[in-house]
């Protein structure tokens, strides 16, 4: 995946010259996760900035490039760190279209591994789409796939408003093979992962895995589940999971957020605003536990939504096969 | 200089040494000649690792009299402000400017239109100095629908994209890393611009500047980090809240300049310097000891941490606009009724403004949601029932 990213954020780099990278270690040392491998050499330092470790003043420096037209994509090396840059995110990148009555727009892409790895300790392992999601002015996307990662960076740097591109730390080396032409994702779109009839599983980035590792076990039960990716966290495809609800009458929510208000406790609560009618019982939401993610093997494995937890969630809103 | 050309567009020509209004029963005999006049900057500069511009400053009789008239609408235009607030049209917070007029005036006299200005709260007189009009200043601080933000940001949130004013920050401090940013896109762009970071005296000790100062530094950005010290941060004094409350030396490694920040002549001249010195080799801190006449905001009287006699020192031994009118006298380039009829003229046009201003009507319900977002890439985003919400997104 972290070659997609590459390829994607590359191809918009020789197509646009004013899309650059800030971010730490991204230049000389190709990035800590070796999405900008080989940029500096072939675009030059001045289009890769290797910035001092200083979130809050360079997460601000691109939005005020952005202000005048440049397309910065501000890496940041764990997503945790972003929250230094909060105030910039908040404040500046979200609001300054609207409180300069559409002068400015802030093409800013904001991009970085976040979610829970191996182990990494509590402060390198945080879920930031909770803490961004109710900030007006901008968009949320997660990847899940190096197909959908490649699309959704080159959209992102297209989209005219600040996004924001979660990617997950364990997801970088999947392998898939995707296209050669060239090819955008939509930003606003839900991705179909398994159509079925059953029940509706929403879910985004690493816990998409899960899930279709418990499909395997579901369907070797009897149940036919149906699985979206919903990809975009703000705003979310009401289109695409109406549809579904319409077809199943049931909704599991499964993601990798804080249960207290994570994506899902949102999600759960737009749903349910919208399709009341269509559900036959309530919305099921997984969530990762309310707890610092602990070092520990074991518990860190408990912390975050397993694959056994999807199945029984499933068997008890679908009742028993 | 930007206000100017708005006086050429409202119909006020320069006629060959006259100030002329077409139409007007008599020219006035104020000699405002463009020939260069050399001046004497009482108060010297201080320099940290730079040596300091010459105290000999170039100027003009047009000129002088240009402060004279933009600073005494500033002044007009801050003082209407405080009596809206007063009576209940401004709402919120409203930071007044009045008597640190010079700064942003003499700022202008050194700058262009390639160069960027961006600042904090403390906005409307920077707004004015960059192409806004008292007309768009007035509606934007009563939230109206001819504000330059449309009345959906206020008095924190004045902006003018033509101008290259980037704001109009509520939170103090966060905007230095937006200057440096701007002068990373004039340098990346290659424009032959420099932007200018206004900060205060209490976001001298945010910890985003000294962040901002060591990027700009490292890649040589063309920035000017210009500290308004008017020694008061809200109601904190500055030996109250900075271990040095020399501003001009906290860059370290930045070159700093301290100016007399009431005298617009020294600030044109430090800017003039600034802007040279940074288009070539990076940041420089200028630090322009001024003074607010009114409190930190209107619900600050301002005398609980200073005394009634200190702001009436102030006003008396350093007010801007004094300064200048003393000046012009003094070199007889106008004669008091000259200045007098040039104040009841500044006195009308912010008069007609607010008049105009008060007329304009308060935003329609559906601006709530516009520029949220901007028309994206290639997509579509709909509502929960497709047919009934689909807004397409060319």
């Amino acid at each position: 995946m972290f070659e997609a990213l590459r390829e994607g954020l590359g191809e918009e780099m020789e197509r646009d010259p004013n899309v650059c990278v800030i971010g730490e270690d991204v230049g000389d040392y190709g990035g800590s996760y070796k999405v900008t491998k080989g940029f500096s050499e072939k675009f030059g330092s001045w289009r890769v900035l290797d910035t001092p470790i200083a979130e809050n003043s360079f997460t601000g420096m691109a939005i005020g490039a952005a202000m005048t037209g440049l397309r910065p994509v501000v890496e940041g090396m764990n997503m945790g760190f972003l929250l230094l840059a909060y105030n910039q995110i908040a404040n500046n990148c979200g609001m300054l279209h609207y409180t300069s009555g559409g002068q400015f727009t802030i093409p800013v892409v904001i991009r970085g591994p976040g979610g829970v790895g191996r182990q990494l300790g509590a402060e390198h392992s945080q879920r930031l789409e909770s803490y961004f999601q109710s900030v007006p002015g901008l968009q949320m996307v997660a990847c899940s796939t190096p197909y959908n990662a490649k699309g959704l960076m080159k959209a992102a740097i297209r989209c005219e408003n600040p996004v924001i591109l979660y990617e997950h730390v364990l997801l970088y080396n999947l392998k898939e093979k995707i296209p050669d032409e060239e090819y955008t994702c939509c930003l606003e779109e839900a991705e179909m992962v398994r159509p079925g009839t059953d029940i509706t599983i929403l879910t985004y980035s690493r816990m998409r895995y899960h899930v279709t590792q418990a499909a395997k076990t579901l369907v070797d039960r009897g149940y036919d589940p149906e699985i979206i990716d919903i990809r975009s966290l703000k705003p979310f495809d009401m289109y695409t999971i109406g549809e579904s609800v319409k077809k199943t009458h049931r909704v599991l929510i499964v993601e990798e957020c804080m249960r207290t208000g994570g994506i899902g406790a949102s999600l759960r609560s737009a749903i349910m605003e919208s399709f009341w009618d269509e559900l036959d019982g309530p919305i099921g939401c997984l969530s990762s536990q309310d707890v610092p993610t602990p070092y520990s093997g074991p518990l860190e494995e408990l912390t975050v939504v397993q694959p056994h937890q999807i199945v029984t969630a499933v068997e008890n809103l679908c009742g028993k096969k | 200089m930007a206000l100017r050309q708005a006086w050429q567009k409202a119909g006020k020509v320069l006629n060959g040494g006259a100030l002329v209004s077409p139409g007007s029963t008599f020219a006035r005999a104020l000699s405002t000649s463009s020939d260069p006049l050399t001046l004497e900057i009482p108060v010297p500069f201080k320099g940290h690792k730079v040596d300091p511009p010459s105290s000999t400053v170039e100027t003009s009789a047009a000129e002088l009299v240009d402060f004279f008239r933009t600073m005494f609408v500033m002044r007009r235009m801050e003082i209407a402000a405080d009596s809206l607030y007063k009576s209940k049209f401004i709402r919120g917070f409203c930071h007044l400017y009045d008597g640190q007029e010079a700064v942003c005036v003499g700022m202008e006299a050194a700058l262009n239109d390639k160069d960027c200005i961006i600042t904090a709260y403390r906005d409307h007189c920077t707004h004015l100095g960059r192409g806004g009009t008292v007309l768009e200043v007035f509606a934007e601080l009563m939230g109206r629908k001819d504000g330059c933000s449309l009345g959906k940001g206020g008095s924190m949130h004045m902006y003018n994209k033509k101008g290259g004013f980037y704001g109009g920050n509520g939170i103090v401090g966060a905007q230095t890393p937006l200057g440096a940013g701007l002068a990373f896109a004039q340098k990346y762009l290659k424009v032959d611009g420099v932007t200018l970071a206004m900060y205060g005296d209490g976001a001298a000790n945010q910890g985003q500047l000294f962040e901002a100062m060591n990027i700009s530094a490292l890649w040589d950005l063309p920035v000017i980090y210009v500290c308004e010290n008017n020694h008061y941060g809200m109601g904190t004094a500055e030996w109250r809240s900075a271990k040095s409350p020399e501003y001009y030396k906290r860059g370290d490694y930045v070159p700093g300049l301290k100016v007399d920040g009431m005298d617009c002549l020294a600030v044109k001249q430090a800017v003039k310097f600034a802007k040279e010195y940074s288009l070539k080799n990076g940041p420089m801190v200028l630090e322009m000891d001024t003074y607010r006449y009114h409190g930190h905001s209107m619900s600050d009287p301002g005398s609980t941490y200073r005394t009634r006699d200190e702001i009436s020192g102030v006003r008396q031994e350093r007010d801007p606009i004094e300064r200048i009118r003393k000046l012009l006298l003094s070199h007889e380039f106008a004669s008091v009724a000259d200045l007098k009829a040039i104040e009841k003229e500044a006195k009308k046009e912010v008069e007609d403004a607010l008049a105009k201003a008060k007329e304009s009507p308060s935003p329609d319900a559906p601006e709530l949601f516009s520029h949220i977002y901007r028309k994206s890439y290639g997509a579509e985003a709909y509502g929960a029932d497709r047919k009934e919400s689909t807004v397409k997104l060319p």
